[in-house]
Formats: C-alpha cells, structure tokens, sequence
C-alpha cells in the first residue's frame, strides 16, 4: 500500500469520526470541531486523490483544497461566533430545546460571563 | 460537561452504523480510484502564460481565479458575519501580559512579517503564497493582542475595515479591469505575473487582518480604547 493510499484511507477514517461526533455530541463546540474533522478528512481524500499514479501530482486538487481550507477556517471562525451568541441567549451551548418547550430567557446565564 | 449525555443508546448505534457506512464507501473510493494524471498536462500545457512558474498557484490565481475571488469574498463576509453579532468584548485580564510574552512577541513578530513577505513573494515559483502569508500576519496578529500591544490601535475602524476589505476589492478590481481587453479573470499574458503579486499582496493584508480579527470576535470601535489588534 502506497503512501498515498494510506492518506486517502486516513482521510475516510477521519470522515467516519468526525460524522459520529457531529450526531451524538449536543455541544456547539464539539459539533465544530466535529465538522471541521469531516472536512479535514475530506481534505486529504482529495489531495490523495490528486496522486494518481507516478510522477508530480495533478495541481487542480491542490488548489482545490488551499481554497476550500479558508473556507472552513472562515466557517468555524462565524460558526464559533454564532455558537457564543447562542449561549450568551440561551445560557446554553447547546440547541436543544428544554424538555417543557420553552427556551429559557437571556437573563438565564448560569456563568454569569460574556465569553 | 456535567449533565449526562441525552443521546440514547439507539441515536448513538445509529451514528456508528451511518458513520461506519460511510468510511467505508469513502476507502472503497479511494481503494479502486483508476489511475489518472487527472488535469495535470492541461494545466502544464498553459503553464507559460499564466506569469507564474508554480503550477498549484497557477490555477489558483489564474486559471481558477474565480473560485480564488469567491473565497477572499467569503472571508470578508465571515468577518462581517461575526462583526454583525456583536458579542460582547473579551473579558480583559486584570494582570498584565507576563514578560516572557511580551518578550516572546517583540522577537517573533518581527520575524513572522518577514517571513510572510518571503512567502508571498514565493509563491510565484514554490509552494508559499497569499494565504500562507496571511495565516502568518494573522498569527502575528494574535500574538499581539495576546500580548496587549497595539501598532494598529491608532487607525480608525474605518481604515482597518477598509483594509479588511481591500484583497476583494483589488482582486474584483483587476478581475473588471482586464475585461477591456477580453474576459472577466483572463489576465493579458504580459502582465499576468504582475497582476497576480498585486492582488496576493493585498489579499495577504486582508487575509491577516480578517483572521487576527475573526480571532478577537468583536468590531474595532471608534475611542474604546480596546482597539487591541496587531
């Protein structure tokens, strides 16, 4: 097995994980860091893919991949964002709606901190 | 956390099963892709009009400029996005920055612009480039908000949002620019080199001040003396 296959096998490993932590954990932060590890994976799949066969790499992918890295860095950078301004309303990092049905007020901040 | 996970065992073997699923499609993918050079000759064959010699910046900056436009615009907007929020300022600690900080960013910063203006000029010809450079002003950036120092605390918000917004204006500038001559994004092959260290240098600005503010979370504001960027 090549090491670019191995790449490419990492990148699908890291896919599965970070699908599973995405859909079982309730904090905004995980959920981030979840997405962010699904596309990582994403990521070196794609760059793996660009390595098809001998000689240099098919550049397209490359750049394929430095764009779509600011992208996700630009993502997560909003959606911790959003995640703050969601606790900072809820008291909550979570979306979850309480078992009555009701969000709690903006007063309702257990911590007492704007962040 | 302290409450007790409220995803049920079935949720849970459900995710595992989806998850295991799909990682397995994904190595299969990867296990049986047919060998292919993929877009490589069609980009070697184009090589000597795009002004560069690096091929991945190439068909960033040219033969893909347009995806390389939309995502500088993306930044600015993700900026603009957590800016719109307005969350409340960071909790400033009461000590000051220790002095192995302080220390720490009067050595490195000046090193990391260096350094990001070689790998600007770079990536004419080697891996290196705008968003590296960026990444790295950006790091700059944050070193020195950590550290409470200010070069930039004096320039009004409104030069500091300009200049956020500058590496989409420049690139959407030149992008129109040379319609005069043919299609939007097709750089005369002449200026095609000079064209692209253009609006790398000004994307490398607003790279670096979008991430390093994106970092902090909340708008620059005229006279609160919280200004704290690098």
């Amino acid at each position: 097995m090549s090491a670019v296959v191995a790449y490419g096998l990492a990148g699908a490993g890291l896919v599965a994980v970070g699908l599973y932590a995405l859909v079982v954990h309730e904090h905004l932060l995980r959920k981030i860091l979840a997405i962010n590890v699904v596309g990582n994976g994403v990521f070196l799949v794609i760059v793996a893919a660009a390595q098809r066969g001998p000689g240099v790499p098919d550049p397209v992918p490359h750049a394929m991949v430095l764009t779509g890295i600011v992208v996700a860095v630009s993502a997560t950078a909003l959606a911790l964002a959003l995640a703050v301004r969601v606790r900072d309303a809820t008291g909550q990092p979570r979306l979850a709606v309480p078992a009555d049905g009701t969000a709690e007020p903006s007063a309702g901040r257990p911590d007492g901190a704007a962040r | 956390m302290s409450r007790p996970e409220p995803v049920s065992a079935a949720v849970r073997s459900l995710a595992g099963l989806l998850a295991l699923g799909l990682g397995t499609l994904v190595g299969w993918v990867v296990l049986t892709l047919p060998e292919s050079t993929g877009l490589r000759e069609a980009v070697a064959a184009q090589m000597d009009r795009s002004g560069v010699t690096h091929p991945v910046t190439a068909v960033l900056l040219n033969f893909r400029g347009y995806d390389t436009l939309l995502e500088v615009a993306v930044l600015l907007l993700a900026l603009i996005g957590t800016w719109s929020l307005r969350l409340a300022p960071a909790e400033r600690s009461p000590d000051r920055p220790g002095l192995v900080l302080r220390e720490l960013v009067r050595l490195l910063v000046p090193l990391l612009v260096v350094i990001a203006g070689y790998l600007l000029w770079l990536g004419a010809h080697a891996p290196g480039g705008a968003f590296q450079a960026g990444a790295l002003l950006a790091a700059a950036g944050v070193l020195l908000m950590l550290a409470e120092v200010r070069p930039l605390g004096r320039l009004s918000p409104a030069v500091l949002r300009l200049l956020a917004a500058l590496g989409v204006a420049v690139f959407l500038a030149v992008a129109l620019l040379v319609m005069v001559q043919g299609r939007l994004l097709e750089y005369p092959v002449a200026w095609a080199g000079g064209l692209i260290l253009a609006i790398e240098s000004a994307a490398t600005v607003s790279i670096g001040l979008a991430l390093a503010y994106l970092f902090l979370g909340d708008e620059p504001r005229v006279g609160s003396g919280r200004g704290r960027a690098g």
